[in-house]
């Protein structure tokens, strides 16, 4: 792979294709953790570290069992005991070797578990025909771009707090709606790319 | 409470997405068309009873502190199962709902129905409760994708030969310029979900405050 494509690759993971706002994976943290910038950015460096892991491993079990002994229907149930176990050795690794590390991202990780961009990007991953490298690189960048949105969001709606917004759209409703808005604006990206 | 009720709280008092805020990915991702809505429709509330009826059988066996990794296995599997059946029987669905069929597992209502009800009670009572969260979950999805469907592209499509053509009843053969695909789009999604969230919630507490000055 050339240095271009590997860019043009992770850019259009990142804005295009991205995660959140045109994938509609993972819409439950990106409403349920935004409220704070603190906790938007902790939630999504623990999804960058898991995702980018349990898509490289589910893309190796994929590539080298499942397809070799054609039991491809399996995956899912694989996909998602590997992202569990996965989620439970990275918290107790963190907790004995960066206590820091895992006060900041510790409370996150438990949820990321049924995070479905996990689930989703490991198996777009797999079963897409990705390269080693290119899965790699693929499943960061989405990791990536989720930090970015959740980063953006959050900060909106610390602001939004402040505003003047009907009683029953407060809250959830006018995220949602300020995510379209988002949503627009990022579809626009496919010019650039 | 007796089975009518524990039926009827999953539709609206209850609903799980319009109240309890849970399973949106999938009402983001597939409502851009009837067709697909009735498909989710059918996989979630197949799911949905077939992983309460198991859990709340092996509600007594199961150990308190692994209790999470066995439900999730149980899900999976049937989700595997439902993705293989829709497979073999509907494949033209099947290809258009794509990763959301393997993404039932992570569904946060799947998740949270066995945890919170089939976990605690008996097996008939968790079916009737799993068909009412279904059929209420369903039957927003079918909402938002009628709405989307309509201002998207003007006409209602189902299993590819029943037509609603809107634009005919208007004299005209062309999409009319009323009918914008913007709410195929992502950015439509959003909005929808948020305005009918918006809408359902300022309705919610208007009939709240009716109860309350009435019981005064």
């Amino acid at each position: 792979m050339t240095l271009g494509e590997i860019l043009t690759l992770a850019f259009s993971a990142i804005l295009l294709q991205n995660v959140v706002l045109s994938r509609f994976l993972g819409i439950c943290p990106f409403m349920g953790v935004s409220s704070k910038r603190d906790s938007a950015v902790g939630m999504g460096l623990a999804v960058i570290f898991v995702i980018t892991l349990s898509s490289v491993v589910s893309w190796v079990l994929y590539t080298y069992i499942l397809k070799p002994f054609d039991i491809v229907y399996m995956r899912t149930i694989v996909f998602i005991l590997v992202i569990a176990s996965l989620v439970q050795i990275i918290e107790m690794f963190t907790k004995k070797v960066s206590p820091t590390l895992y006060k900041s991202l510790g409370i996150y990780l438990p949820l990321i578990t049924t995070n479905c961009a996990v689930l989703g990007l490991a198996t777009i991953v797999a079963t897409d025909e990705y390269t080693f490298l290119s899965a790699l690189i693929y499943s960061f960048a989405s990791a990536v771009g989720f930090l970015f949105v959740m980063y953006i969001f959050s900060t909106l709606r610390e602001k939004m707090k402040n505003a003047p917004i009907p009683d029953g759209f407060k809250g959830v409703p006018i995220a949602m709606i300020t995510a379209g808005i988002m949503a627009m604006i990022f579809a626009r990206f496919a010019g650039v790319i | 409470m007796n089975q009518r009720e524990n039926f009827t709280k999953g539709l609206l008092k209850e609903n799980q997405i319009l109240v309890a805020l849970l399973g949106l990915c999938p009402t983001l991702a597939i409502t851009t068309s009837l067709e697909n809505a009735l498909g989710m429709g059918m996989a979630v509330i197949f799911c949905l009873t077939v992983t309460n009826l198991i859990i709340s059988s092996i509600r007594k066996i199961v150990p308190d502190e692994i209790r999470i990794p066995i439900y999730i296995v149980v899900i999976s599997t049937v989700v595997t199962i439902i993705d293989m059946a829709m497979a073999a029987f509907l494949p033209a669905i099947h290809k258009s709902l794509g990763i959301f069929i393997p993404l039932i597992t992570v569904n946060c209502i799947i998740l949270g129905r066995a945890e919170a009800f089939a976990s605690k009670n008996g097996p008939l009572s968790s079916v009737v409760d799993a068909l009412g969260m279904g059929i209420g979950y369903a039957s927003v999805h079918i909402v938002i994708s009628i709405i989307r469907e309509v201002i998207g592209s003007g006409k209602i499509t189902v299993w590819g030969s029943l037509v609603l053509d809107i634009n005919k009843l208007f004299g005209s053969n062309e999409t009319l310029p009323i009918f914008t695909n913007f709410f195929i789009q992502p950015a439509g999604a959003f909005i929808v979900l948020g305005l009918l969230l918006g809408i359902y919630s300022t309705i919610r507490t208007k009939r709240m405050k009716k109860t309350e000055v009435n019981k005064k």
